[in-house]
C-alpha cells in the first residue's frame, strides 16, 4: 500500500472552507487526491500547507492550482514550498501537448492530393536525374580518364559476385517448385513430360530475370540508397561538389552501370540454376534422368526465350540502380529519412520492374517471340 | 483509495536524500577490452552542489556518468547513488533510485516520434499511472515553461527545434519526475555563446529553486566559472583533483595548469573577474547614496 498524500476540509466561521494538506505532497503521492480535488464543489477560502512534510513542484502545482480555481489563499507554506509555488506559478501555461489535427473529412483529401502532387513532381525529378546520368555518361566518354574504373569494379563485385550465392539458392529452389507443381498438374493430362518445357521456358523468359531483379533491388538498390543517403547526411556529397567532383559521376554512374551490366549475367545465371533445380527434382521424383532433362531443354526452348530474358535484364538493372541512387540523393538533413528513402527505393524499383515486365510480355508476344 | 491498490507493487518513493554525499564512487575501474578507461577512481559529490567534471577528450567523462547511472557495469569498484549501491543490483531493481535522477544526454535524446510535451509525459506515464490525464498535461506544460521554452514549443516535434531548444526540452524531460539529481552531459556544446550563457543561468536557477545536485560534464570554461561550485578533473584514468577553481589553480599538475592557464582558460577567468569587478563598482556607487539618503 502506497502512502498517498492526505487532505481534510474544515468549515470556517466566516464562510468558505479551509483545505489542509498533510504528509508528503510529491509526485509519487499526489495522484489520487488530485483526482478527488478536481471534483470538489465546496468553495474554499484557504489552502493550508502547514502540515506538509515534503513538497516538490508537482505538489506545489496541485496546491497552487486548487487555490487558483477557488480563489483561495495559501497559508502555512514553508520557505521551500513558497519558492516552488512561485516557480510553478510563473510557468503556468495552457499550451497544446499535441498539435491540433484537422478533421478526417479534410485530412483524407489533403493526403491524397499531396500524394498525387508528389508523384507528379517525383516523375519529373526522376527524368531529370536520368538526364543527369546520361550527361555524366557523355562526359566520361569525352574524358575517359575521369572514368572511375576502380569504383565500377568494386560495385560489380558487390552487386554481382557477392550475390551469386543467394540468387543461386533462390533460383534452385524456384526451379524445384516449378517442376514439382507443374508435374502434379500436367500428370492429370498425362503430359508430365511437358514439365521440361514449363521449367525451361518459364525460368529463361520470366522468372530468372524477374526474381533476380527483385533480389538485386532488395540487396543492392537498398544499399545504394542507404550509402548515398548517409553520404548526403554527413555532407560528403557537398564536400565532393566543392572540390569539383560531380557526385553523379563519382557515386551514381558506377552504381547504375554495375546494376545494368550485372543484371543480364545474374538473370542468365539464375535461369540456368533454376533449370538445374528442375532437372534435379525430375531425376528424383519424375523418373526423368538429369541429363535427359537438360538435353530436352535444348530441343524445346527456342533461342528467342534466352534473348527475351537478356533484353529485359539491363532495363531492370537500370530501374533498380536508378531508384536506389535517386532516393539516396533525395535524403536531406535527417537520419530518419535514410530509412524511409531506402524503403521507397526498394518498393519503387520492384513495382516498376513488375509493371515493365507485363509490358515486355505483351510486346514480345506481339512481335512473334512466343 | 482502494482503486489504486493495484499500484502498490511499485515501491513508495523514499523521502528526499538527507546524507552528505548523494553520489559516492569508490575504487571504480572500467575497461573496454585491453583499454583501461578508469582505474581506482574515487569521487564524492556533495548534496546541493553543482559539480563540474572536466577532462581531455577520451578521458572517460561520459563513461563515468554512465557508470553512475547504471548504464555501464564497472569491472571493479562501488558506486553509491542516493545511499543505494548501483553496482550490486541490476537496473530493474533500482527503479526506486532511477526515479530520483534525471539525465540530459548530449544530443538531447528526445523521442523523435513524440512532441516535446509528450516526451515530458513519458516518465510520468511509466511510473505514475494514477496521475489523471489532466494533471499529467498540466505538469508537462509547466515543466516545458520551467525549462525556459516558449508555450509554442510544447506541441512541436524534436525535428522542428533548434539545438538549444532540444537541450532545454531534454532538461524538461529530465525534470519530469522532480528528481534530486540532475546529470548533464555537455549541455552547452554546440550552442552559441548567448545560448550557452542562457543555459548556464537556467541550470543555476533550477538547481537553486528545486534544490538539485547537479553532475555536469563540460568543456566550456565559462560554464565552469559561472555555475560550478566545485570542479573535478579527470586525467590519468582517475579524478586527480576536486575543488573550487582557485583551489585547482594552486595545483601544480601540468594538465590542470594547461587547462586553466591556457589562452582560453585565461579569457574565461578574466571575463569572470570583470563581471565581479563591475558588480563591486555598482555596489560602491550605491553605497554613499544610501548613506546620505
Amino acid at each position: 500500500m502506497r502512502d498517498w498524500a492526505e487532505y481534510s476540509i474544515a468549515q470556517a466561521d466566516g464562510g468558505g472552507a479551509s483545505l489542509a494538506f498533510s504528509g508528503r505532497l510529491v509526485v509519487s503521492t499526489v495522484g489520487p487526491i488530485d483526482h478527488e480535488l478536481r471534483d470538489l464543489e465546496t468553495p474554499l477560502a484557504s489552502v493550508d500547507l502547514a502540515n506538509v512534510t515534503e513538497m516538490d513542484t508537482v505538489g506545489a502545482w496541485v496546491a497552487w492550482r486548487i487555490a487558483r480555481d477557488h480563489g483561495a489563499q495559501i497559508t502555512g507554506a514553508s520557505e521551500t514550498a513558497a519558492r516552488l509555488i512561485d516557480a510553478v506559478k510563473s510557468s503556468a501555461s495552457d499550451a497544446e501537448i499535441v498539435p491540433p489535427r484537422r478533421p478526417l473529412a479534410e485530412r483524407v483529401p489533403l493526403a491524397v492530393g499531396e500524394m498525387v502532387y508528389a508523384w507528379g513532381g517525383g516523375i519529373v525529378n526522376l527524368l531529370g536525374f536520368l538526364g543527369a546520368i546520361l550527361v555524366a555518361m557523355g562526359q566520361t566518354i569525352r574524358h575517359p580518364s575521369r572514368f572511375r574504373l576502380r569504383s565500377l569494379v568494386h560495385q560489380l563485385e558487390l552487386v554481382g559476385v557477392n550475390s551469386l550465392g543467394i540468387i543461386g539458392l533462390m533460383s534452385f529452389l524456384i526451379g524445384i517448385v516449378i517442376a514439382q507443381q507443374g508435374a502434379v498438374q500436367l500428370r492429370q493430362f498425362g503430359a508430365e513430360i511437358y514439365t521440361i518445357n514449363l521449367t525451361g521456358r518459364l525460368t529463361l523468359r520470366e522468372l530468372g530475370v524477374l526474381m533476380t531483379a527483385i533480389m538485386v533491388a532488395g540487396r543492392s538498390g537498398s544499399a545504394f540508397a542507404a550509402q548515398i543517403g548517409t553520404m548526403k547526411l554527413t555532407e560528403e556529397v557537398d564536400a565532393m561538389r566543392t572540390i569539383g567532383v560531380s557526385p553523379v559521376e563519382a557515386l551514381v554512374l558506377p552504381r547504375v552501370m554495375a546494376a545494368v551490366l550485372m543484371m543480364p549475367l545474374l538473370g542468365f545465371f539464375s535461369a540456368v540454376v533454376g533449370i538445374i533445380g528442375g532437372a534435379f527434382l525430375a531425376d528424383l521424383a519424375l523418373d526423368i534422368p538429369f541429363f535427359t532433362f537438360l538435353r530436352r531443354i535444348q530441343e524445346v526452348v527456342p533461342l528467342h526465350d534466352v534473348w527475351v530474358g537478356l533484353v529485359k535484364a539491363p532495363v531492370f538493372g537500370l530501374i533498380v540502380g536508378l531508384a536506389g541512387c535517386y532516393q539516396g540523393m533525395q535524403v536531406k538533413s535527417n537520419a530518419e529519412e535514410v530509412g524511409r528513402r531506402t524503403t521507397m527505393a526498394v518498393v519503387h524499383a520492384i513495382f516498376m520492374v513488375i509493371v515493365l515486365d507485363a509490358f515486355f510480355a505483351i510486346f514480345f508476344t506481339e512481335i512473334g517471340w512466343d | 483509495m482502494s482503486v489504486f491498490d493495484h499500484l502498490s507493487d511499485l515501491p513508495d518513493l523514499p523521502a528526499r536524500f538527507t546524507g552528505d554525499y548523494p553520489i559516492m564512487v569508490e575504487g571504480l575501474t572500467n575497461r573496454f577490452g585491453d583499454q583501461v578507461v578508469h582505474e581506482n577512481l574515487s569521487l564524492k559529490v556533495r548534496r546541493g552542489e553543482v559539480l563540474g567534471v572536466v577532462g581531455g577528450s577520451g578521458s572517460g567523462k561520459s563513461v563515468l556518468m554512465r557508470s553512475i547511472i547504471g548504464l555501464q557495469r564497472p569491472a571493479e569498484g562501488r558506486v553509491e547513488v542516493l545511499g543505494r549501491d548501483i553496482t550490486a543490483a541490476d537496473l530493474d531493481q533500482n527503479i526506486g533510485v532511477r526515479r530520483r535522477w534525471g539525465v540530459l544526454f548530449q544530443g538531447g535524446a528526445l523521442f523523435s516520434t513524440l512532441t516535446v510535451g509528450e516526451n515530458v509525459e513519458v516518465p510520468l506515464r511509466q511510473y505514475y499511472p494514477e496521475i489523471v490525464d489532466d494533471l499529467r498535461h498540466e505538469i508537462a506544460r509547466y515543466k516545458v515553461r520551467l525549462s525556459g521554452l516558449p508555450d509554442a514549443a510544447t506541441s512541436k516535434y524534436p525535428s522542428e527545434l533548434s539545438g538549444g531548444m532540444k537541450k532545454r526540452a531534454g532538461v524538461a524531460r529530465a525534470l519530469a519526475l522532480d528528481p534530486e539529481l540532475l546529470f548533464l552531459d555537455e549541455p552547452t556544446a554546440g550552442l552559441d555563446p548567448i545560448g550557452a550563457a542562457a543555459f548556464d543561468r537556467l541550470t543555476r536557477d533550477l538547481a537553486e529553486t528545486l534544490g538539485l545536485t547537479v553532475f555536469l560534464i563540460t568543456h566550456d570554461l565559462d560554464t565552469l566559472h559561472e555555475i560550478c561550485d566545485r570542479v573535478a578533473v579527470l586525467a590519468d584514468k582517475r579524478v586527480i583533483a576536486v575543488g573550487t577553481i582557485p583551489e585547482l589553480l594552486a595545483s601544480d599538475h601540468p594538465w590542470i595548469q594547461e587547462y586553466f592557464n591556457g589562452p582560453r582558460g585565461r579569457a574565461a577567468m578574466e571575463s569572470k573577474e570583470r563581471a565581479v569587478h563591475k558588480a563591486k563598482a555598482a555596489m560602491d556607487k550605491d553605497a554613499p547614496r544610501g548613506d546620505t539618503g
